[in-house]
């Protein structure tokens, strides 16, 4: 049919289905993320690490590779649970990183240009609005964050006879422990770019609350003598989770030669569960069509 | 019997502490509805709750059959929405907009970008569609607006203020197309306005509201229906003369005359089988000079400033009217 005869047509076409409807967000979005440079330059660069540790593997595993680099005898480097807890933490960062700077602009500019009554006037709850925008950034962040440590770990799975069967909880710690920061991270950028509407201020507010953390659970043990400002330290509260995850034993602090205990394991768990219901509580309040002016 | 458009019972709407719906009862029917009253009355917050967007503190709201809070899902596959406000994604072209938005209400992808370009071009953006919205003037921006709200053939289209800011030119452009669709039966409208002008030009059936409440419903057919052959005729002189021969062609009529000039003005009721040229011809015959004639009926403005006054205050009173039932049977 021509598109520019001036006429209207009811459509009485099929329908897609309303259960994955979302999803058309999530593919805009992922499309519109796709045509930026800078985030193909990113993702170029969050795989560096990721060639690295293949590498690492592949040598560790090939006595000819390491007789070729000048290696003698068994493999110095031991690919265990310290190696992928490592490989997380560093994939972790750059996954922050990204959603710091791409998760506001998924959020933001609907809520600024007033577009969400013409969202939810559509067959699409509130709730599937927010599941696909987070869509978007569970894809994008499982991208740099368990698919590269999964790949690594399954190469380490083919080239080490024997080795699966005694590490199978590492691949579940890698997958959950890198969905459980995909989720705080996501719905916290999501919350805080519903909360300010402004994209660039959403950014830099992630930015300050993730590493405002550091120096205020510092400053807290000095006033109050305890690690529990530590609460507010979100890279300090994944690691510990992750470490425990991994089986791993946090890495001893000590200050002046003196242990510093850690925060226990529950305590950062439920922090980073806070900030995720938290960050959904916000969304409630602030993704809906109309606002209600009291 | 077809279910109502829109059927309210009972509809109370409350927000933050305040109510701004109060006790609405009516049926709607009409191809185009009217939503009228001053700023502040509860237009946005009806078309609001029609959405799904507020639950109702009390009663119900039905749209084409189906309740709009417990159904609402299935009421917006149905609707089509043109907010008051900006609404849009500044970075996308009109076209990808469109297309979206007609995605998001289920169109699959292939339909949705070929409809997208029909409604551009049927609200006269075609030109404009790869252009980003966010660089349209806001006559353009409401047209796309219009667009993303048909684009995937709603049957019930609901335009809040769609003249909203418009020039003069822009505004015709808008009613005209509003008109189109009307007229071609495929979407019935709710359109909400304060502006007289844009319901009256566009409307079949118009719900005044007034603080919350129903001030008034008529179905604007029926009021220009019989109201058509009241005609107003001032004469320079002989004017009883005139009125006695209308009357004897069998017309309802009233002289009043000026100061025992002859002239004065004649109230004639016309018969069916009367015509206007008939009276012409009668005065003609005997030289009687016709200074002015007009067709006088209740306009909307008089409806809606009958609304307005303080007796008009809820169901009660509208429904004693007996041209202003509030139960959709006019």
């Amino acid at each position: 049919m021509a598109v520019h005869r001036r006429t209207y047509r009811p459509y009485a076409g099929t329908l897609t289905g309303p259960a994955w409807r979302f999803l058309v967000m999530a593919r805009y979005a992922a499309l519109d993320l796709l045509e930026s440079r800078l985030v193909l330059v990113f993702l170029v660069v969050a795989y560096i690490p990721f060639l690295v540790e293949c590498g690492l593997v592949f040598v560790a595993n090939n006595a000819v590779a390491r007789a070729l680099l000048g290696m003698q005898g068994a493999s110095p480097l031991d690919i265990d649970a310290a190696f992928f807890l490592r490989a997380l933490r560093v994939q972790g960062f750059l996954a922050f990183v990204l959603a710091a700077a791409v998760g506001p602009g998924l959020v933001a500019p609907d809520l600024a240009n007033g577009a969400l009554p013409l969202y939810l006037s559509r067959p699409l709850s509130r709730t599937e609005y927010v599941a696909g925008k987070m869509a978007v950034l569970l894809g994008l962040l499982s991208f740099v964050t368990w698919i590269p440590n999964i790949a690594v770990y399954l190469l380490q799975a083919s080239l080490a006879d024997d080795w699966l069967g005694g590490h199978l909880h590492l691949g579940r710690a890698i997958l959950l422990g890198s969905l459980l920061w995909i989720a705080v991270i996501g719905l916290m950028a999501l919350a805080l770019s519903a909360m300010v509407r402004r994209r660039l201020v959403a950014s830099l507010l992630m930015c300050a609350l993730f590493f405002v953390g550091v120096p205020f659970g510092e400053i807290w043990r000095q006033v109050m003598g305890n690690m529990w400002g530590r609460l507010a330290n979100l890279a300090y509260l994944i690691r510990l989770v992750w470490s425990d995850l991994f089986g791993v034993a946090p890495e001893v602090m000590t200050r002046r030669g003196r242990v510093i205990p850690d925060l226990p394991y529950w305590a950062a768990l439920g922090a980073l569960l806070f900030v995720a219901a938290a960050s959904l509580w916000l969304l409630e309040r602030r993704v809906r069509a109309k606002e209600i002016v009291r | 019997m077809t279910a109502p458009l829109i059927e309210l019972s009972g509809l109370t709407v409350r927000l933050g502490g305040r109510t701004v719906l109060d006790g609405l009862d009516v049926k709607l029917q009409g191809r185009a509805i009217g939503l009228l009253g001053p700023n502040g009355a509860g237009k946005s917050t009806l078309i609001n709750t029609l959405l799904g967007f507020y639950t109702p503190a009390a009663g119900t709201a039905r749209v084409l059959g189906r309740d709009a809070r417990k159904e609402s899902r299935a009421v917006r596959a149905r609707v089509g929405y043109m907010p008051e406000n900006d609404a849009f994604l500044a970075d996308m072209s009109g076209v990808r907009f469109v297309r979206y938005m007609a995605e998001l209400a289920g169109l699959p992808p292939r339909e949705a970008l070929e409809r997208a370009h029909e409604a551009f071009f049927y609200v006269g953006l075609g030109e404009a569609r790869y252009r980003k919205v966010g660089t349209y003037s806001l006559g353009m921006k409401q047209m796309a607006k219009l667009a993303q709200a048909i684009a995937h053939g709603p049957e019930l289209l609901l335009l809040d203020e769609p003249t909203n800011g418009l020039d003069p030119q822009a505004r015709q452009r808008m009613i005209r197309l509003i008109r189109e669709i009307r007229d071609a039966g495929q979407m019935r409208i709710l359109l909400s306005s304060h502006l007289l002008r844009d319901v009256e030009e566009c409307c079949d059936e118009v719900l005044i509201l007034k603080a919350g409440k129903l001030a008034a419903h008529c179905d604007l057919e029926e009021e220009r229906r019989a109201n058509r052959r009241f005609l107003e005729i001032e004469t320079a002189a002989r004017g009883a003369e005139l009125s006695e021969a209308v009357r004897a062609i069998g017309c309802e009529c009233a002289f009043f005359g000026v100061n025992g000039s002859g002239g004065g003005r004649l109230k004639v009721v016309l018969p069916e089988a009367v015509e206007v040229r008939d009276l012409y011809r009668l005065a003609g015959e005997r030289d009687v000079l016709i200074r002015r004639m007009s067709y006088r009926r209740n306009s909307l403005e008089d409806i809606f400033l009958s609304a307005m006054e303080p007796a008009a205050l809820g169901p009660e009173e509208a429904a004693s009217r007996p041209d202003r039932g509030t139960d959709g049977g006019s």
